[in-house]
């Protein structure tokens, strides 16, 4: 082919413009976008029909755990990037706290490569902040960033020792290196399964108080002011950590936040009787928590939605809940899971992509995310109001531990392209040559 | 008369008559335990297994008498906790159990939920001995039989409810039992030992006893956990008897006719005068313990009928095929 392919008759939309409009998407040969609206169609072209259907930059998934190396039994790059391409989600950014953690250039390199040849959809890494993942020596964060980290992170586990942490977020700073922590203090929340409140009382279960989270979240601002080190919250799921953000925000601190989509669509409540696939890092908040968490996202305030998937097998989740493995799937999840955020009023399709794809991919320098000439032909095509039940076992991981399951949906992805390159969905049919805007 | 749960794991899904069928017949079972004579057949041929994951002498011991006093067939397994993790041992052991057609499983273990975990991986039914922090039916049912012998009845009654409220299963099912029965209830303990977001229960929560206690006709004293006196949550054993131990002193801030209940076992000088745990006029401790069988076979034999009742419906089914 040599005119390249037009994605036509879409409904686009555009995060960047903060616009939706109907219109098409040409892309070159080399897996870019050339132009996207109503531009016309060049000779030679292969138009593909959209059927009207949406078409959005495809999901950067910030956050997600995959069992390699280490846990193969749970997720492989394979299964986790087959789960990503039915899920629209076109670039995965890997977490380091694999075992071994990936806190060494010779382990990137080597994820780097199984990745390469074994997924889809696009895979970057993270990697640890501290050997180890221990919270005692930065990684060296400098041959990381060669062999291709795209931020630091020891993930769940916060680093205690503050000189430690306040040495490598200098360290980092002179690299401009990203660094995301997690908002927690560890003392408060060791040994906690629930939000500390009437439900946590109910159900008798270890809890935590959700200030924690901005006691931490208060700690990290202070460590970033002093150091002026790039830095990154994943999750920010309590409505008191907000002013907290908003000041750091104001005051000029290089920070931006993320938040789960499990931590906008459900709440504390969801657990009912011990349900170990809601048990999540942090445990789910009380239903004022997460509307103050939608509202921040609608503002700009929180700027990343992930799924910050954690695949779990049967064996880890069929236990007491307090001795349950934490964490839940959420790559294939993730975009219906949104939808009915569109569907409940709350975010327009342009505010959830620009939490999906465009500020993830600014945030780690990736020029995916958006739909404008020179950008990647990273793309998915879903129709928001698709009705479905949800079965488990009908996903592409390995670990079937979702909260969604049996749970009624809206939203299923049509075609997934990862440059330009259809990987995911039955083939699109050829539509007019005549493209009209 | 009204029962119809399949298992006895709480007293949160339980109806308030289905409270009262329960207690109507652990009276009738009181009587029972008071002849010389104490048998009744209403397990008859059955298989009684208590688990118990944590220790324990005077429940398994209630419970198996209680499953004996009614012809049950009653097995106690010690359930070691050391060799593999606890929670492995629980699912693999349900399986075994289960092949094994028990009717009754009587269940303690220290995980709040993992006796519902494991009631969904048998085919018997399952009571409910204490999990973790979350409850305590047979407990709550027991305490609330000694009241109402003692007071009349069971509702508009002022029970206030002292000590380590946090770390007990014991409070909760009261807690809840009371609610349900139209009760006023109390909660008195130093806030370290009090649940977050408590007082959304419908309770009044107080930290000091002589205004918590003030006109109660009910005080429920509760054990303090030795690990938790070493400082982590109370200073210290003697500033915690000193401002929350119940003594005559204390007790004469309640109703003059107050009784005074424990679920055991004491810490005399503790949480609880020993003078006053002893006053025959004023406890009831050891008409509890006696309480605590009679409801116990009230609620097997509750559920041996629904048993029954489940496992003749599918006989006939299967034989109309």
């Amino acid at each position: 082919m040599t005119g390249g392919t037009v994605l036509a008759n879409a409904r686009l939309i555009d995060p960047e413009a903060q616009a939706e409009t109907i219109g098409s998407v040409l892309i070159d040969d080399d897996g870019q976008i050339v132009a996207a609206g109503a531009a016309p169609v060049p000779e030679g072209a292969a138009v593909l029909d959209c059927g009207g259907l949406c078409l959005a930059p495809g999901i950067v998934d910030w956050g997600v755990k995959i069992g390699e190396p280490g846990e193969r039994h749970r997720e492989s790059f394979r299964t986790a990037g087959l789960a990503a391409a039915a899920g629209g989600v076109t670039t995965i950014v890997a977490r380091p706290d694999t075992d071994p953690a990936i806190d060494s250039p010779e382990v990137l390199e080597f994820v780097t490569r199984r990745a390469r040849e074994s997924s889809p959809v696009r895979i970057r890494h993270m990697a640890a902040l501290t050997k180890g993942r221990a919270g005692r020596e930065m990684t060296e964060i400098g041959f990381l960033l060669d062999a291709g980290a795209v931020a630091f992170s020891d993930v769940f586990r916060v680093v205690e020792e503050t000189k430690v942490l306040a040495r490598a977020l200098t360290y980092a700073r002179s690299l401009g290196a990203l660094v995301v922590g997690h908002p927690q203090d560890p003392g408060l929340s060791r040994g906690a399964a629930v939000t500390a409140g009437k439900f946590a009382s109910l159900r008798g279960l270890p809890h935590v108080s959700p200030l924690a989270e901005r006691i931490g979240f208060d700690r990290d601002m202070g460590l970033a002011e002093m150091t002026g080190a790039r830095y990154h919250a994943d999750q920010v799921t309590v409505a008191r950590t907000l002013p907290a953000l908003v000041r750091a925000k104001a005051n000029g601190l290089d920070v931006t936040a993320g938040v789960s989509i499990h931590h906008l669509t459900l709440n504390e409540f969801d657990v009912g009787d011990y349900r170990t696939f809601f048990k999540l890092t942090p445990p789910l908040r009380c239903e004022e928590d997460r509307m103050a968490m939608v509202r921040a996202v609608a503002d700009g305030l929180i700027d990343v939605i992930s799924s910050f998937h954690t695949p779990a097998d049967e064996e880890s989740k069929r236990l007491p809940f307090e001795e349950a493995a934490p964490g839940a799937v959420g790559l294939e999840t993730i975009l219906p899971a949104a939808m009915r955020l569109y569907h409940a009023g709350d975010l327009t399709l342009p505010q959830l992509f620009r939490a999906l794809a465009l500020n993830p991919a600014r945030r780690l320098g990736l020029s995916q995310g958006r739909l404008a000439p020179g950008a990647p032909a990273d793309l998915v095509l879903f129709d928001p109001d698709a009705p479905f039940v949800l079965d488990r076992f009908a996903l592409n991981s390995k670990s079937k531990n979702t909260p969604f399951d049996g749970a009624r949906m809206q939203g299923r992805v049509r075609a997934t392209f990862v440059a330009g390159r259809q990987v995911h969905g039955a083939p699109l049919p050829e539509g007019p040559v005549t493209v009209t805007a | 008369m009204t029962f119809r749960a399949r298992h006895l794991l709480g007293i949160e899904p339980l109806a308030p008559e289905e409270i009262r069928t329960v207690l109507d017949l652990a009276d009738r079972y009181v009587e029972l335990n008071r002849r010389t004579v104490k048998h009744a057949d209403a397990l008859e041929g059955m298989t009684q297994i208590n688990m118990f994951f944590e220790a324990s002498t005077r429940t398994q011991a209630s419970f198996e008498l209680a499953g004996k006093r009614l012809g049950a067939d009653v097995m106690n397994m010690a359930v070691a906790q050391s060799s593999v993790k606890k929670g492995e041992t629980l699912i693999d052991t349900a399986l075994t159990l289960n092949a094994m057609h028990p009717d009754l499983l009587v269940v303690r273990h220290p995980n709040s939920g993992a006796v519902n975990l494991l009631a969904e991986k048998v085919n018997c039914a399952v009571l409910n001995a204490g999990d973790g922090r979350h409850e305590h039916p047979t407990q709550a049912l027991l305490d609330a039989l000694t009241i109402r012998r003692a007071k009349g009845r069971i509702h508009r009654l002022t029970v206030a409810i002292c000590g380590d409220i946090a770390h007990s299963r014991v409070a909760r099912s009261n807690l809840i039992l009371l609610g349900k029965m139209e009760n006023r209830v109390r909660l008195i303990g130093p806030p370290t030992l009090m649940p977050p977001g408590v007082a959304e229960f419908g309770c009044e929560v107080f930290d000091d006893m002589s205004e918590g206690l003030k006109g109660a006709d009910v005080v429920m004293m509760l054990r303090l956990q030795k690990e938790r006196m070493d400082g982590g949550f109370i200073p210290s054993e003697r500033e915690y008897y000193h401002r929350f131990g119940l003594d005559a002193e204390k007790l004469a801030h309640a109703a003059p006719d107050a009784i005074v209940m424990h679920p055991g076992p004491m810490n005399r000088g503790v949480e609880i005068d020993g003078t006053l745990a002893d006053d025959i006029n004023r406890s009831v401790i050891q008409e509890q313990v006696e309480m605590g069988v009679a409801v116990r076979m009230a609620a097997m034999d509750l559920l041996a009928r629904n048993l029954r009742a489940e496992r003749g419906r599918a006989l006939t089914g299967g034989a109309d095929v």
